[in-house]
Order: structure tokens, then sequence, then C-alpha cells
């Protein structure tokens, strides 16, 4: 809307940038501003985004003189021009002449700050913050401070809101009379007519207070956090949550009692579940500010009753808390606390109704066991981790799954491993294919813990069905936990208990399944070395080359490729390039392009290799890792001489 | 916690009790015994029940909803009930158990138009609530006066509040509660009215979420129509900086209908302000949203339908350019509702009156469009569109249909050389900067020379 009313005023600006200088090197410049009151706000935006080169290409004086009024007259464009220009001012002071002339950005800026798009605004305050300290304190107080002055008396909400923002980057360089003004503008907005202003007030409340001296904490700022964290809106009480856990952490132990617990205790038992819940998801930096006393006395009952809570939220939001809250409780009497007062209210969250609950407890609660102890675990612990694997929800039994290493280093996995086993049987034989997707990729880990022996005898059946799952992703995922499994078990391991089963599936009726064999082949061929690949795989491959099916075949061609490398040249060239050509020659089109895409990677593979087999005989002996390093190794060490050279 | 709840135990137990032997005496009864009665009942009411728990109490749910029944049955029936100490209880009993805070959203990504919403557990006994209050207003006994002590600020902003409820049906309630308290209360206007202001800022601003905002936007509508004239300021403001800026919401679809008949209210009261709308809606025309462009072009329609000749001239321009713009939009149905602009007849004398400025803005469009759209309901839209304006102004048209011709042919290649130049621009100039900072790092004081060496870069271009 601005380029339809702007022109006269640029014109002026544009003439006397580019015309009155008859200084045709500003030309494109001049270019770059008629852009800037183009109809097409996508021009306008991208000459704005290109300001520092025209301000760069006009001098720090013009930029000064025409350039800044011209911009502060923009301030009527579209939201998306007005926040590349917010951000492209923070980004200024060189360009207007160093840090003496900084204060010029300010009246642009201060418009900005001004506007109704939050995302505008919040780009000029950052901006607005940044350049403060290019401030000398003496122009913090003659250009900045009235700036902010002026933003918090504003008519509209809007500066009032980006005021709340500036106080804490001034005020620690400034006189004391204007210190004493400061506080008292914010003290102003902190009961502000407007909850969108005390919203702001109160989320930027623990920042001021950061700045502010002890005794103006102790005396203004309290006052202050007492009053926004018993305002009248929830939306306003729950954001003076975070700002008491900052204030908590600047006051002496002493001053706590009185000053700042009352209103916490008063918070955490708010009628609103909005500032329960913020209280709760704040509770280990509240724990972190307030000490082991008070967390002692007060902290641990609040806590019970978060856990407690009548709504879903808080107690998920607490359940969330339970272990960091343990861990952070006071050596002395943590294991006290936790088996008197908290772990009751974790049994109970075991059985929860809501499944988000039992969720976020079951994602954290097996990190007691580290801080319990052997023991305790085994007695107290594992009932509940037991419980909550047979749990209906599958979330839960997978949040449980997935951390079974914390418990594996207090008591071993194998007291679990007995529940452990119809839990994952299960989860891999859920409806759901992306609960069965999840558990696979657990596997690797829980073979890992289990042992070969616990797995071979119980797993391993399941990690071949579901090579066979009807879902292509299962498939994938299976094939991949495959190449995963061989990596810890070994080749040999991979040789006599999933080579055969898989190779088997080639015969199968099912081209999928025959399918899946090529893909178990992809992926298990490097982790399981040449011998392996070109004895047992690659036999089964050329076999299935002469598949019925065309998907099978140009799938031959594709693994063909994918295991060219970890096969010896000879082979290369006397067995794997006579099925290529044939498969090159076949009737299917897609069969053909993909042979022939293999034959010209395997030609340039032969060629890479057999210089390179010939320079160093170890290659042969150290297979598909040598080769693949030794390539990139030769190829980083030439890079740098050769620029080197051209620098000199 | 304990003894709360004791309490409560202990009131409900004297709740049953009464109620029983009191069930039907509430009819002849004299004076004295009735207020009695209803007071004890309006105390009974104030018991609350767990309804979460669909079977726990059923006895005393039962109770309490034939006492409210009761409560309802005499408000509406029965004069001279309503006497002055029965102010605070009444207001006491609506407020324990109305006002609560809404539980959280079981879906956080409630969708108002594609799910279903949460129905408020409680609602056999909120209903009844609601409707006593509503009932108590419209009472022919409701005094404002005594009213007033006990419905003040504070209960008005707990009852708009309540509207960001996912029940449509207390919302519905909600609406005409708060539509009566405007009416008969007239202290708290200028306060409702400031509230609701905040509401929707934080809705635009903060949020984007607020279930309640087509029913206030409803209650606004008619509150519209009663301002007096000429407009306050702080009307004119709410107008230009609430109502314009709630057509950005991603939302607009489900409350567009009422923002729309406020818009149109405003216009209708005072027709100054309708250069500042046009203009808004122009500044906030959706850019992706195609169905967000069909509905603002509704609403154009819809005010160009009362708008003032005068005014018309005035916003002509920017609004043509627009809907040229709109008619050449790949989506179809974009296309076809601003074309049906021309089917509109009073829009069609306004575009007649002003044919010599109109036609040339939006000539270009409908010329380019009719060659080259994919849909045949457009191209047959616009031919009559061309058709009409032939028969306006055949001059006119004659004119620039021959000076489209030779634009076009020089139109192609400035275009070109302007991108070219750029382009090299922002090549040159990224390369400038880098240069420049690296010389800087090096040496500060050699501003001069390195500003003069980006003049000789950009004289090479």
């Amino acid at each position: 809307a601005s380029g339809a009313q702007g022109p006269a005023l640029v014109e002026g600006v544009g003439l006397g940038m580019a015309g009155a200088d008859s200084d045709d090197s500003l030309y494109p410049i001049a270019v770059l501003i008629d852009e800037l009151r183009n109809e097409d706000v996508q021009l306008r935006l991208n000459s704005i985004k290109k300001l520092s080169t025209i301000a760069l290409a006009l001098g720090v004086e013009r930029t000064r003189t025409e350039l800044l009024p011209f911009l502060t007259d923009t301030i009527y464009d579209e939201d998306e021009v007005l926040l590349a220009l917010a951000e492209q001012l923070g980004n200024f002071t060189m360009l207007v002449g160093g840090p003496e002339y900084v204060h010029c950005l300010l009246p642009p800026l201060e418009s900005l700050a001004t506007v109704e798009e939050t995302v505008v605004r919040d780009k000029a305050v950052e901006s607005l913050r940044k350049i403060s300290h290019e401030h000398s304190p003496v122009d913090l107080e003659v250009h900045f401070e009235p700036l902010v002055k002026r933003l918090a008396s504003g008519d509209w909400f809007t500066s009032r809101t980006s005021a709340c923002g500036l106080f804490s980057v001034c005020y620690p360089r400034v006189s004391s009379t204007v210190k004493a003004e400061i506080r008292q503008h914010f003290r102003t907005l902190c009961s502000d007519d407007t909850p969108m202003v005390r919203r702001a007030a109160a989320s930027k409340l623990g920042e001021f207070a950061k700045v502010l001296e002890l005794e103006y904490v102790k005396s203004d700022i309290i006052s202050l956090f007492t009053a926004l964290a018993s305002d009248e809106q929830d939306s306003v009480r729950l954001l003076a949550v975070e700002a008491g856990v900052s204030i908590a952490t600047l006051l002496p132990q002493e001053d706590l009692e009185t000053l700042v617990m009352p209103t916490l205790r008063q918070a955490a038992e708010d009628k609103s579940w909005r500032v329960r819940y913020m209280v709760a998801d704040k509770f280990s930096d509240l724990q972190k500010a307030v000490g082991p006393e008070i967390t002692k006395n007060d902290l641990v009952p609040a806590f019970q009753n978060l856990l407690k809570d009548c709504e879903a939220e808080v107690r998920a939001a607490a359940a969330n808390k339970v272990k960091e809250f343990c861990e952070n409780l006071p050596e002395d009497s943590r294991e006290t606390i936790i088996m008197t007062h908290i772990l009751p209210c974790v049994k109970e969250l075991v059985s929860d109704t809501n499944q988000h609950v039992k969720s976020a407890l079951a994602s954290v609660i097996m990190g007691l066991s580290t801080i319990l102890g052997k023991d305790n675990t085994v007695e107290h612990l594992l009932p509940l981790f037991l419980a909550q694997l047979k749990d209906e929800c599958p979330e839960v039994r997978l949040n449980i799954i997935s951390n079974l290493d914390c418990v594996n280093e207090v008591i071993g996995i194998r007291q679990l491993s007995q529940s452990l086993l119809p839990a994952i049987v299960e989860l891999a034989e859920d409806a759901k294919w992306r609960v069965r997707l999840a558990i696979i990729e657990y596997m690797p880990l829980l073979a890992g813990q289990l042992g070969v022996e616990f797995f071979d005898e119980k797993l391993n059946s399941l990690c071949m069905a579901w090579l066979v799952d009807h879902v292509y992703a299962i498939r994938e995922a299976a094939t991949c936990n495959l190449m995963k499994l061989v990596e810890k078990f070994g080749a040999e391991w991979a040789q006599n208990t999933i080579v055969p089963k898989v190779l088997g599936m080639a015969n199968d009726p099912n081209y999928l399944h025959r399918m899946t064999t090529l893909f178990c082949i992809n992926a298990l061929s490097e982790v399981c070395g040449q011998e392996i690949t070109t004895k047992h795989m690659l036999p089964v491959v050329f076999k299935m080359s002469n598949d019925q099916v065309a998907n099978v075949r140009f799938n031959v061609a594709k693994s063909l490729q994918k295991i060219g490398p970890v096969l010896d040249s000879n082979c290369l060239q006397t067995e794997v390039k006579p099925v290529l050509e044939k498969l090159a020659s076949d009737q299917d089109m897609d069969v053909k392009y993909f042979a022939q895409e293999a034959i010209s990677v395997e030609h340039k593979l032969r060629f890479l290799l057999k210089p390179l087999q010939s320079v160093s005989p170890i290659m042969s002996v150290d297979r598909n890792h040598g080769f693949e390093s030794n390539k990139t190794y030769n190829k980083t060490k030439l890079n740098p001489a050769a620029r080197d050279d051209t620098l000199m | 916690k304990g003894s709360l709840r004791n309490q409560k135990w202990f009131s409900y137990c004297i709740a049953m009790k009464t109620l029983f032997w009191n069930l039907n005496i509430t009819k002849n009864a004299p004076v004295a015994e009735i207020h009695d009665l209803f007071c004890k009942k309006l105390q009974q009411c104030c018991v609350l029940f767990d309804f979460l728990d669909c079977v726990a109490d059923l006895k005393g749910k039962e109770i309490k909803r034939a006492a409210l029944n009761e409560l309802v049955e005499s408000v509406a029936t029965s004069r001279g009930v309503l006497i002055e100490p029965l102010y605070p209880e009444a207001i006491k009993m609506i407020s324990v158990n109305i006002f609560r805070t809404l539980p959280p959203s079981e879906n956080p990504e409630f969708d108002p138009e594609e799910d279903e919403p949460a129905l408020e557990a409680s609602w056999p006994h909120l209903q009844l609530v609601y409707e006593l209050f509503l009932r108590f207003l419209e009472s022919p006994d409701f005094q404002p006066s005594l009213a007033k002590r006990y419905v003040d600020q504070k209960f008005v902003l707990q009852l708009l509040e309540l509207f960001d409820s996912e029940d449509p049906r207390e919302r519905e309630y909600l609406k005409t509660i708060l539509h009566r308290v405007y009416g008969k209360l007239l202290g708290l206007r200028a306060y409702i009215r400031k509230q609701i202001n905040n509401i929707f800022l934080r809705f635009i601003y903060e949020t984007e979420r607020f279930n309640g905002v087509a029913e206030l936007l409803e209650i606004l509508g008619s509150i519209i129509n009663g301002f007096a004239l000429p407009l306050k300021s702080e009307h004119k403001q709410f107008l230009v900086r609430v109502l314009i800026p709630l057509h950005t919401a991603k939302s607009l679809s489900i409350f567009h209908a009422q923002l729309a008949y406020c818009v149109v209210q405003f216009m209708e009261k005072d027709a100054t302000v309708t250069e500042h709308i046009i203009r808004g809606l122009l500044r906030y025309w959706p850019k992706t949203c195609t169905q967000k462009e069909v509905m603002f072009l509704g609403e154009i329609e819809e005010i160009l339908d009362v708008i003032e000749p005068s005014q018309f001239i005035r916003v002509q321009e920017p609004l043509f350019k627009q809907i040229a713009a709109c008619i050449s939009s790949p989506h179809f149905q974009v296309a076809e509702r601003a074309l049906y602009f021309w089917n509109n007849e009073y829009i069609l004398s306004l575009i007649e009156e002003n044919c010599q400025v109109i036609l040339p803005l939006v000539f270009g469009t409908l010329y380019r469009v009719s060659k080259e759209h994919w849909n045949q309901t457009i191209i047959s839209l616009i031919y009559n569109v061309l058709k009409t304006f032939m028969e306006m102004n055949s001059k006119l048209f004659d004119d620039l249909t021959s000076s489209y011709k030779v634009e076009k042919q020089k139109l192609l290649p400035k275009k070109w050389s302007l991108h070219t130049r750029i382009k090299l621009l922002d090549e040159r100039s990224s390369n400038i900067i880098e240069i420049n900072i690296y010389k800087k790092t090096k040496n500060n004081n050699n501003n001069i020379k390195w500003i003069g060496d980006i003049k000789r870069e950009l004289k090479s271009l």
C-alpha cells in the first residue's frame, strides 16, 4: 500500500541521491532505491534486504541524512518488509558512521517498535537491544532512555509492550536519577490496564531483576512479582512463575522464605491449571534456585501435590520432572524423601488414567534406578517397570524399553528379560506399523544388552519375521536392523544365523519377499565382507537375474552396482559384467536402464580399482573399507596442496 | 483440603434433606416462606458434582437438577420472587457453578471446522444454571441497580473468559447472557467493550486461539448498531485496530460472517470510515490462502453494496487493482468470485459512472486472462464483462485495445533489462561487502578508501 502512497517523497530522495550529485556511479543504487517503492512487495523486500549495500554506496553521511529519514517514513509498509527492515537496522552501526552516530538508528526502530504485528515489533526490540550496547553512556541517557520512556508511555499497547524489553539493557549504564525513573516506568507497566502489557512486563521481570541492585530487588521487584503472580488473568500469573525462579536465584537464602516462597506456594496451588502446569514445568529450575532446605520443607510436598493434580496436563509435566527432581535432592536425605514421599506418588502414576501422564513417567522413571541403587531398584522399581512393560498404551512400553540402558547399569537387564520378552513380542506384532517401526529401532540396543545367546533364542525369529511384514517401511527398517546386528555380533554370526534365512527367501513365491533378499544383500554385503558376499550372496543374486518379475531383475542390477565395491576386480570382470550385460539387453525398459547404469559405475570402479591394487598390495587384503578410505585419503591430500599453489 | 471436602459433604447432606420435604410447597406457600426456600435452594445448588465420573452421586445429581429446575420455573413464572437479599445468593450460586478454569483441550490441534468439540460433561447442571441466570436477567422483576453490586467488573471478566469454551451450547448461552448484561447494566458497557478488545488483540497477536470470537462479534454487531453519531474515536480505533486486523486470523472462516456484518454495520453508521475499511482489507489481503481470498471478495461485495458513490471514488483505484489481481488468479473460484461483481447491479452502476478510471485498471488483465485462463467458465465470464465494458464506452474500449497491443510489444525487453541489472548488482554487491568487511577488519581508518573502491566497482557495472 505504501508503494502507492509514497512516491512523491521517495522521488525527492531518489533524485537527490542519484541525480543532484550527477554521479552516475550511483545508478545501480538508484535502481535499488527505485525498487524500495515498487508496487511489488517482493521487489521492495529484495531491496530492503540489500539495504546495507545501498548504505555502503551512499556513504555514512548520506545514509544518516537521506536514507534513514526515508526509511522512517516507510513504516506503513507490509509487515514482511518491515520485519526485514527491523532486522537490517540492528546491524547498521558501522554504516551510519560507528558508535558515535548509532543513535541515528533510533527513530526508525522506534516506529517499528510500535507497529501492531508482534513479529516485527519483537525484531525491532531485538535490534534496539543490540544497538543499545553500542551507545556511549552519555548517548544512552540523551537518546536511548528518552525513547524507552516515550514507548513506555505510548497510547497504544504495542509501544508499551515493546518498552518492557528495553529497560534491562539501559538500566546498568545510566545515572542513579535515570535509574529511578526507569524503575518507576517499569512499575507502571506492571500494573498496566491492558493484560498484553502486563504479560510483557511479567515475562521481562526476571531479566530486569537481574540488573537491579539487590536493595531494589527487595523493595521493588518483590512487590511487582507478588502483584503479577496474583493477577486476575492466569496468562499473566503463569509468566510470573518464571520470573519468580529468576528472582529466587538473586536473593540471599535468608530472604527467600519471606519474600518469594509465599507467592510460589500460592502459584503451585493456583486455581488455574495453566499456572500449576508452569510451576511443574519449571520445577527443576525452581529447586536449584531455592536450595536444599526449602526444597525439603516446601518443594517436596508441593511436588507431591503436582504429581496428584486433578488435571492430567499438570501431572504429565510433573511426571516429566521426577528424575531430575530426585537427582537434585540434597544427598543426605535423598533416599528417604524418594522412598517415603515421591515413590508412593510415582506408584499411583503408573496406573494413571491418562496415557500422556503414564508415557511421560515411563520416559524418566528408569533414571531413578541409578539414584536408588541396586536393592531398592529390585524391590521397589522393578515391579513398576514390569507393570509399565505390560501397559495397554504402546508408547509407555516403548519409553520403558528405550531407556533400558539406565537399569542395565544398576541391576543388569537379565532381571527384566523374562518380562521384557512378552512386551517386545507384543510391540513387534502391534497393529500399528509405527509402533512396530519404533521397536525395531531399539533392537540393536536390546541385542547388545541381552547378549547373543538370548537374542538367538528369543529375538532372532522376530527380526526375520519383520522382513516379510506387509508394510514396506517395516521391511526396510528390518533390513537396516540386520545390518546393525551384524555390526554388533560379527560376520561369522551372520553367516551362521542370518544369511541362510535371508538367502532362503530368494525362492519365495512372493516377489516382494524375493526383493527383500536383494535389499538385505545390499545392506549386509559391506558388513559381512568380501568372502561371504562372493561365496554365498553373489550366486543367489546371479540366479535371481533370471526372475520372471522385472522388478526383481532390475533390483538385481541395482544390487550388483551396490555390492560392486565389495568384490574384487577379477570377479567383477568375469562374473558380474556378463550378468549385467545380459540384463542390459533385457526386454524391459527399466531393467535395461538400471543394468546400463550399473555397468557404467562398475566400469569406473574397475578403472579405479586396478591401479590402486597394483600400487598398494595392502588394499586387496583390507577389502572394502580400505578401498573407500584410501580413495578419499588421496583426494583430501591432493586438494589442499592444489589450493596452496593457487594462493601462492 | 480435607476440611473443605467435609464441609461440602455436610452441606450436601443438608441439601438433600431440605429438598425432600419442600418439593411441592413452592407454589402455594406464603411469600416469606418462598423466599426462604428459594434462598435455601440456591445454597443447595452451590454443591458441585463430579461429572467425569458419570456414576458417582447419581442421587445427589438428580436432586440438584430438580432444584435447579424448580428455581428456573419459579423465576420464569411467579412475580415478586426476586427480592433484594436473593441477589447476592443467586449471583454466588451462578459464580460457583459456571466460573471455572476451562480444561485443556483434549486435542491440542483442535480445528473448530474439522473436529468435534469437546462437550462440557457437567452440562445437565450447567445448562440449568445458565438458564436460571438468563431468566433472572430477563425477569420483569430484575432491577439493574441492585444487580450491579454483584454483577461487577470482576464477574464480567470471568464471564468473558468462559467464551473460550469448546462447547457451542455453552457459548450460545453466554452470548445471550452477555448481551442482556450489556443491555441492562449501563455502567459495565465500556468495560465490556474494552475487555472484548483485549480478548481479540490477544487472539490476533498472541495465541490465535479463542473459541468464542464468532459469538463476541455477534454481540458487537448489535452493539455497533446502537452507537451514537458522530462515532467516538474509541469506536473508530476499535474498527481500525481490532476488527480489520481480525481478518488476518488463520481461522477467519469460523467468524467471517459475523465480522463482515460488524464491518458493514460501521459503514452504515458512518460512511467516512469506508476508506479505512477498504484500505485495511487491501493491506491484509490474503497472499496464499485462496479460501480466505474468496471470503475477502465476498466481504468487499457486501461493502460495495452499501457504499456511497462519493466514498467509492476515493478507493476505486487500489480496489480495482486488487480485483484485477484476483481475476488473474489461477484459482478459478477466486477469479469467479471477483467477476461476479459485474452481476451486481449497484456495483455495475458504480463502475459505469467511473468507467474512465476503472476500465484502464482492469483492461489489461481482462484481455490477457481471456486468452490464457484454463477454466472455460472464467473465460466466458470475462467475455461478458468485456462486452459490458464495450457497451459502456466503446471509444475508450477501442483505444485501450490498440494501446494494449503496442504496450505488450514494448514491455518485454524493458522488464528483462531491469532484472538483469538487478541481478548483476546483487552479485557484485555481495562481493563488495565481503571484500570490504575483510578490508575493514584489516584497517579501520581506511573508510574513505574503501568507499571509493565500491564506487569504482559499481561504475564498472
